[in-house]
């Protein structure tokens, strides 16, 4: 089989689309380096889709936990204790878990056992936990000067928020959160060895590079790889972000910018 | 355990839980948590050592070394921990076995690389085949602490490594000015300012560390996630006297807990050592406990 027709066979396979068999035997290079990337779909489904949503709730807990009233406080501070308190590997274990003990009782919840959805909750609910924390510090940390002026403008509530605290909360906030999301990219790799089965061997990129790892007995070839792809989409989630921190950074002078300090992955 | 646990299906719930959750395999359970404990109390000094090495080795003249100390920082952290830690321990292994075999089997002449198995003379198998199965839970448990303290040691490196370019260059001129040699200003002046500014990134470090060690399980240790799962399936009246449904979303709850309570105790601890660290220092820290007891 030549190079081309491994792609055009394996390039979907995660997504189940193409040749259902996995190679066997006498692996190519070719193979190897089209199934990771392969999987690598699944990486970035998981990392941009719990970004995206867990966005917004990360600023709604940074908000509610910045507030006085302890019933607003109080939960938001034990969402964050409890997501960054406890280490993903387990919460992914338990959720799974929790989700075939629903599953069992209500068939509504069928779906939440398959790690598209399931895994999905649990990284959305988990990065929602550790951006909130970094929004939190931002919001801390907004010059007294600037709400104050905002105040002196007449501004108030919702337009102060809008116009004031959050342009300047979203600018300190982030150097930071643009870890917080290589992080996360990073620990989408967790899935599928945590509990929620791949169907059909349709894992993520550390899913087919164990796999091949496996089969072959020589992790030399395929961890490579996989780490190939991943300091890849690194340096483009980098890009992306260093360009909305440009954006967000627009009005300083040259000198006084924060600079995008990208201090990537621990294990959370 | 106890004198009524004989015929378990006789027994009220209370009574049949701590008959249950006393049984030999429980016990293995809770062994495997000291298991956890161990890997940090052993992995934690390691992984410092090896960072500590790694930041020498960055900070070093030597081209050549240095290069090697900021490569393993900058590899190490780029790359997803997970893909490390089950990369390490089979190249390990097949580097050490690769290392016997090339001294004790110098006449072999077959390839080692067979198609798809690595295959060494037998009397360099690590552990050897015949050894008892003590033997090859150390070795894999051996292996699971060098990896981890090799990963850990990228980032305990870059800690130090910042935290050595924190120390006031003022200090170590003094320290020249006073003809010290540069290896006397090293260990004299610098390391012991040097912790300090390190301690709240070695600080996080260790909460990583401790949320890192379900990772164990994918080394094929029989650690907390292994019994977890064990324990919590489904039991049916065949095999056990202590039939159950599947538990082991409760099981995971237990660990989950657990490990609140070790980030959340380990917080307080660090909490109360940086406080003390920063008494009566030029810091901004310093000058609120200052404020405070004023």
């Amino acid at each position: 089989m030549s190079c081309l027709e491994t792609i055009q066979s394996y390039a979907l396979r995660s997504v189940g689309l193409g040749e259902r068999l996995l190679p066997r035997s006498d692996f190519t290079l070719c193979e190897q380096f089209t199934l990771i990337g392969s999987g690598m779909i699944w990486n970035v489904y998981f990392g941009v889709m719990a970004l995206g949503v867990g966005f917004f709730l990360a600023i709604a807990i940074a908000l509610a936990k910045g507030q006085s009233n302890p019933w607003l406080r109080l939960p938001a501070e034990w969402f964050i204790f409890l997501f960054r308190g406890s280490p993903l590997f387990i919460q992914f274990f338990f959720a799974y878990f929790l989700f075939l003990s629903l599953k069992g009782v209500y068939p509504v919840f069928s779906p939440f056992t398959a790690a598209w959805l399931g895994a999905l909750i649990v990284l959305f609910l988990n990065t929602a936990a550790y951006s909130a924390q970094i929004f939190y510090g931002a919001l801390q940390s907004i010059p007294k000067g600037e709400v104050e002026a905002a105040d002196a403008y007449g501004l108030s509530g919702w337009s102060r928020f809008r116009r004031v605290v959050f342009p300047t909360m979203l600018r300190l906030a982030w150097p930071a959160y643009t870890n917080e999301a290589i992080f996360l990219f990073h620990a989408t790799t967790l899935v599928y060895f945590s509990g929620f089965p791949a169907w059909q061997q349709r894992g993520d990129a550390l899913y087919y590079a164990s796999y091949f790892a496996d089969k072959t007995f020589n992790p030399f070839v395929p961890y490579p790889i996989l780490a190939m792809y991943f300091i890849l989409l690194t340096l483009v989630v980098i890009g992306g972000f260093g360009l909305v921190n440009g954006r967000l950074n627009r009005h300083l002078p040259a000198n006084s910018r924060q600079k995008l300090r990208v201090r990537p992955n621990l294990i959370r | 355990m106890f004198s009524y646990c004989t015929d378990p299906e006789t027994l009220a719930t209370l009574q049949w839980l701590t008959c249950y959750l006393t049984t030999g395999v429980h016990f293995s359970f809770y062994y495997s948590f000291l298991k956890v404990l161990g890997i940090l109390a052993v992995t934690a000094p390691v992984a410092l050592a090896f960072g500590f090495g790694g930041a020498m080795a960055a900070r070093s003249s030597i081209a050549p070394l240095s290069w090697f100390g900021k490569g393993y920082i900058a590899i190490v952290r780029g790359v997803p921990d997970i893909a490390f830690f089950l990369f390490f321990v089979i190249a390990l292994d097949q580097g050490f076995e690769w290392m016997r075999h090339q001294v004790l089997c110098p006449d072999w002449t077959d390839p080692i690389r067979q198609g798809n198995d690595f295959l060494v003379c037998p009397q360099a198998k690590l552990p050897l085949g015949s050894a008892p199965q003590v033997v090859h839970q150390t070795y894999a448990f051996g292996l699971a602490v060098i990896t981890f303290a090799l990963v850990f040691g990228a980032f305990a490196a870059n800690v130090i490594f910042g935290a050595m370019r924190a120390v006031p260059r003022a200090q170590l001129e003094t320290a020249e000015a006073y003809g010290m040699s540069p290896r006397q200003t090293f260990w004299r002046v610098l390391v012991p300012q040097m912790w300090v500014y390190a301690l709240p990134g070695l600080s996080n470090l260790w909460q990583v560390l401790i949320k890192a060690t379900p990772l164990l399980f994918l080394l094929g240790i029989e650690d907390v996630v292994y019994w977890a799962r064990e324990l919590g399936g489904t039991k049916t009246p065949q095999f056990t006297d202590y039939p159950h449904g599947d538990w082991r979303m409760w099981y995971f709850l237990a660990l989950l807990i657990f490990y609140l309570f070790m980030t959340w105790g380990s917080e307080k601890i660090l909490g109360r050592i940086m406080a003390r660290l920063t008494r009566g220092q030029a810091t901004s820290g310093g000058e609120a406990q200052r404020k405070a007891a004023a």
